[in-house]
């Protein structure tokens, strides 16, 4: 284009041009009428502040549409798939993490924004007539925003979904007659899977949006029918909707949206302000470990708009499925269908007067409950457990048998009523313990099975869950506490907590287990017969013991630098970091092991020709494969086949049977005692030490 | 603006208020409604960012699986490969034609994407050429363009080199369809 400024004549022309152009745009579609309905609509008393609800929810629903759409064309519904294809938005995907976090947050804001539309009608008492059917119109599309809600929570398929929706599926079995088959509807079969997902995906991007357009529809053509209903008494002149109320609505619009980017950024701006490495996907909205049903997750609650739920459930506790069915069904139901008589109620001024105040109360109500869900799951953090020591010596003293606990307290009833007290509140701190371990554990397993998705391998064709049943760090601590705890302890001997750990244990402490810090300890005279080594064991009097307190201590005959070798050797053996000893160190210390007057007088090792059987075998000592053969059979006898110390041999079915442990879970524990697991490059500098 | 006057207030600053007004709510609307708007374009886009990180030599064969008869036959490349989340080791993802000639250690290598638009070129054993079955583009046994043909270019050659132990490699790339240049995609 030429830079020279066209005449006046020119742009006249033009001008004209285009008010043709929209003359026959508008002889076609009458397009200036429509806009001209949709503008200037009357607004009789003027523009107010609280008319601005039902723009904000419209507002709200096109954010939903907009991102939602995008977010479809990322997603993958299947079980393998969905978890998969949500860490990739959330973690791969430029942009994908705002484009998740607006779409969750939102429509957290679309509940909150409900309420309050729903308590303006009310208090307004715009439901009145001729209004009814609008206000029914409005509760159905409320009930379908909350559809859309639930069922976009178990997209993600993670933890937290997934069992929140067992939850709600479940609780849908209990309406009477068709509950089994209408549960098995929803879920899609008889168990979770694809179906329930390809279903809760079809049900939260087509059907539920389709139908809850036809019904907004519905609901602005009635609206725009009767007209605002302005607030009594008016007061002020009529004004127009475009453009005094529009600029209302556009800036509560601007609220909304400046609310919901806060709720992403502010734990963004945090984050950069404590100068800690900025990962986006870490905002937004949360994505917890892959859903797995074979794995407990005491921390499942539902999102916090159905807490109140959560929590009025707990009211029928103790009355079996009626309970449930009355506090699930029937409450919730009869609610709604009481606001759905409210414009018949509200004919009368004391009815409206009762809609007012129990929609109010509904809300207070459910405002109630929430607090009081979240007060129980986070207690123990206010809560001074220290304070019911007494409570919980007498428990475990007693056992918590009634009688016991009578006698202990003289049988005096008011003393006895006290102690009950308290022993409920003891009990509800104890509860809540439990809850923010869970939520504790939830997060630590969520932050590696995203650690684990973002390898350079990426994630198997079999899932992210796959992934994670394979990983040392996810299942050694499960395995571990489930099969070896209750005699070994795993404490860190520098950790506050491992005086009490080692006090408690049976068996040797295998923190860092074949690494120099271990082997030192072992072969340190202060510490082998200690509670972490030998100490609580039947080798507490044995061989090993004498000769590290008699032989080792008496620096004549072994040399400190002699002993450092041994370790180095050791560490070597176990193929774990030996801290950058010399090579002549570890040879030297092999050559100490192999001697047939040092360690190798009860101990094999290299070509000392020493038998097997009486000592364990230091060829390999506290390498993979020597771990994964002492866990399988510790009476084999390369290991303790005459001295075994109570170790059950977990790999070895009793009579042929199946084992305790398979061979996969038996090298999930080796690899995960030796620290042999996938470290992110960028943090490799924190772990690197671990076994030194 | 004409409903305005319509009601009759002319007055300049009602005017003026009125448009500020007007100017207000749309710049309101318009920043509300921008964070959704740019956050979904943005993620829209991803895909334009993501390369195949091709041109790596992958074995596709060994020497003596080729036969030195002039004949081209078909393998299968097996190389790992990244489906957005999904790593798959190993897999089939996509075939060439080698060739040897008699006495020949050299390979020619031409890739079974027809340059026309992308279908899987096959080969003809009876009337010894390559047919597209697509729009029946045809190709010589050296890739060579047999008139009249819809494809603007021969059959796409690729790299390849004879490891020490007569291991096949060949570098595995895709080219733009359609066009005369061979281009490869990055």
């Amino acid at each position: 284009m030429s830079a020279t400024s066209s005449s006046s004549s020119e742009s006249q022309q033009r001008a004209g041009m285009l008010a043709q152009l929209a003359d026959w745009f508008d002889d076609r579609t009458g397009y200036r009428a429509f806009v001209h309905e949709a503008l200037y609509e009357r607004v009789p008393g003027g523009a107010r502040w609280r008319y601005v609800w039902g723009s904000t929810l419209v507002f709200a629903f096109m954010t939903q549409v907009i991102t939602g759409l995008v977010l479809w064309a990322s997603y993958s519904a299947s079980a393998q798939t969905a978890w998969e294809s949500v860490f990739y938005i959330q973690y791969e995907m430029t942009g994908g993490w705002l484009l998740r976090g607006i779409h969750h947050v939102m429509a957290q804001a679309m509940v909150v924004l409900l309420a309050l539309h729903l308590m303006q009608v009310v208090i307004d008492g715009a439901y009145r007539a001729p209004r009814e059917v609008n206000f029914w119109l409005g509760l159905i599309l409320m009930m379908l925003v909350l559809g859309m809600a639930l069922t976009g929570y178990l997209l993600p398929w993670d933890q937290k979904g997934y069992w929140a929706t067992r939850v709600a599926t479940n609780l849908a079995g209990l309406v009477p007659l068709v509950g089994p088959s209408l549960q098995q509807l929803v879920v899609g079969g008889p168990d979770y899977g694809h179906h329930t997902l390809t279903r809760f995906f079809a049900l939260h991007a087509g059907f539920l949006p389709a139908t809850l357009v036809l019904f907004l529809v519905l609901h602005l053509t009635l609206f725009r029918k009767h007209g605002l209903h302005a607030k009594q008494p008016v007061t002020k002149p009529d004004g127009l909707f475009w453009p005094d109320q529009v600029l209302k609505d556009a800036v509560a619009m601007l609220a909304v949206m400046a609310v919901v980017l806060g709720v992403i950024l502010l734990p963004a701006l945090r984050a950069m302000l404590a100068g800690e490495p900025l990962v986006t996907g870490h905002f937004g909205a949360e994505l917890g470990a892959p859903a797995d049903p074979s794995q407990p997750y005491a921390a499942a609650r539902p999102e916090w708009y159905f807490l109140f739920l959560f929590q009025f459930l707990k009211v029928f506790e103790g009355w079996g499925a009626t309970g449930e069915f009355l506090g699930a069904i029937i409450v919730p139901g009869l609610t709604l269908g009481v606001m759905f008589l409210m414009p018949i109620l509200g004919r009368w001024s004391l009815g409206h007067r009762f809609n007012v105040v129990f929609t109010l109360a509904v809300l207070c109500g459910a405002g109630l409950l929430t607090a009081m869900a979240l007060h129980e799951d986070y207690y123990a953090l206010w809560a001074d457990r220290s304070a019911y020591a007494d409570v919980e010596q007498l428990l475990n003293e007693t056992g918590g048998d009634p009688q016991k606990l009578a006698m202990a307290l003289g049988n005096d009833a008011s003393k006895q009523a006290v102690f009950e007290k308290r022993r409920h509140e003891y009990e509800a701190i104890r509860k809540s313990e439990a809850f923010l371990v869970a939520v504790k554990q939830a997060k630590a397993d969520a932050e590696r099975a995203i650690e684990l998705a973002g390898r350079p391998e990426k994630i198997p064709p079999t899932g992210a869950l796959a992934l994670i049943r394979q990983d040392p760090l996810s299942q050694g601590p499960r395995l571990f506490a489930q099969h070896c705890a209750s005699c070994h302890a795993h404490v860190d001997p520098a950790a506050a907590e491992a005086e009490a750990v080692l006090a408690k244990s049976s068996a040797a402490n295998l923190f860092e287990f074949g690494g120099l810090s271990w082997a030192r300890g072992l072969l340190d005279p202060a510490q082998v017969a200690g509670p972490a080594y030998f100490g609580n064991t039947a080798h507490k009097d044995g061989d090993m013991v004498s000769f590290v307190t008699d032989d080792l201590s008496d620096t004549e005959t072994w040399k400190p630098a002699e002993v450092k070798a041994v370790i180095v050797a050791l560490a070597a053996e176990a193929g774990l970091p030996t801290g950058g000893a010399a090579a002549g160190q570890v040879k030297k210390g092999r050559e100490l092991m192999a001697d047939t007057d040092r360690c190798g007088s009860c101990h094999a090792y290299g070509d000392n020709e020493t038998e097997l059987g009486y000592a364990p075998d230091l060829n390999g000592w506290g390498s993979r494969e020597w771990l994964v053969g002492i866990i399988t059979d510790p009476t084999h006898q390369r290991f303790y086949p005459d001295t075994n110390d109570r170790m059950p041999s977990f790999g070895v079915g009793r009579d042929g049977g199946t084992p305790t442990l398979s061979a996969a879970e038996i090298g999930l524990l080796a690899d995960w005692l030796r620290g042999s697991w996938y470290r992110p490059a960028a943090s490799v500098h924190e772990t690197a030490g671990v076994n030194q | 603006m004409a409903e305005e006057t319509e009601k009759g207030s002319s007055l300049a600053t009602d005017q003026r208020r009125g448009f500020l007004t007007k100017a207000l709510a749309v710049a309101c609307g318009g920043l509300a409604t921008f964070p959704p708007l740019a956050a979904a374009l943005w993620a829209v886009l991803d895909p334009l960012r993501r390369t195949a990180g091709a041109g790596n030599f992958v074995p596709v064969a060994d020497l003596n699986n080729v036969p030195a008869d002039g004949l081209p036959r078909q393998f299968p490349v097996i190389a790992d490969r990244v489906d957005a989340w999904t790593g798959f080791a190993a897999e089939p993802i996509g075939a060439v034609y080698l060739k040897r000639d008699k006495g020949s250690e050299t390979v020619e290598v031409l890739s079974a994407t027809c340059p026309h638009a992308g279908c899987f070129v096959e080969m003809d054993r009876e009337s010894k050429c390559f047919r597209c079955p697509c729009h029946n583009s045809a190709f010589t046994l050296d890739g060579g363009i047999v008139a009249p043909s819809p494809s603007p270019r021969p059959m796409d050659s690729l790299e390849c080199k004879v490891d020490k132990g007569g291991g096949v490699l060949v570098k595995w790339q895709n080219f733009y369809t359609g066009i005369e240049e061979k281009v490869a995609r990055p």
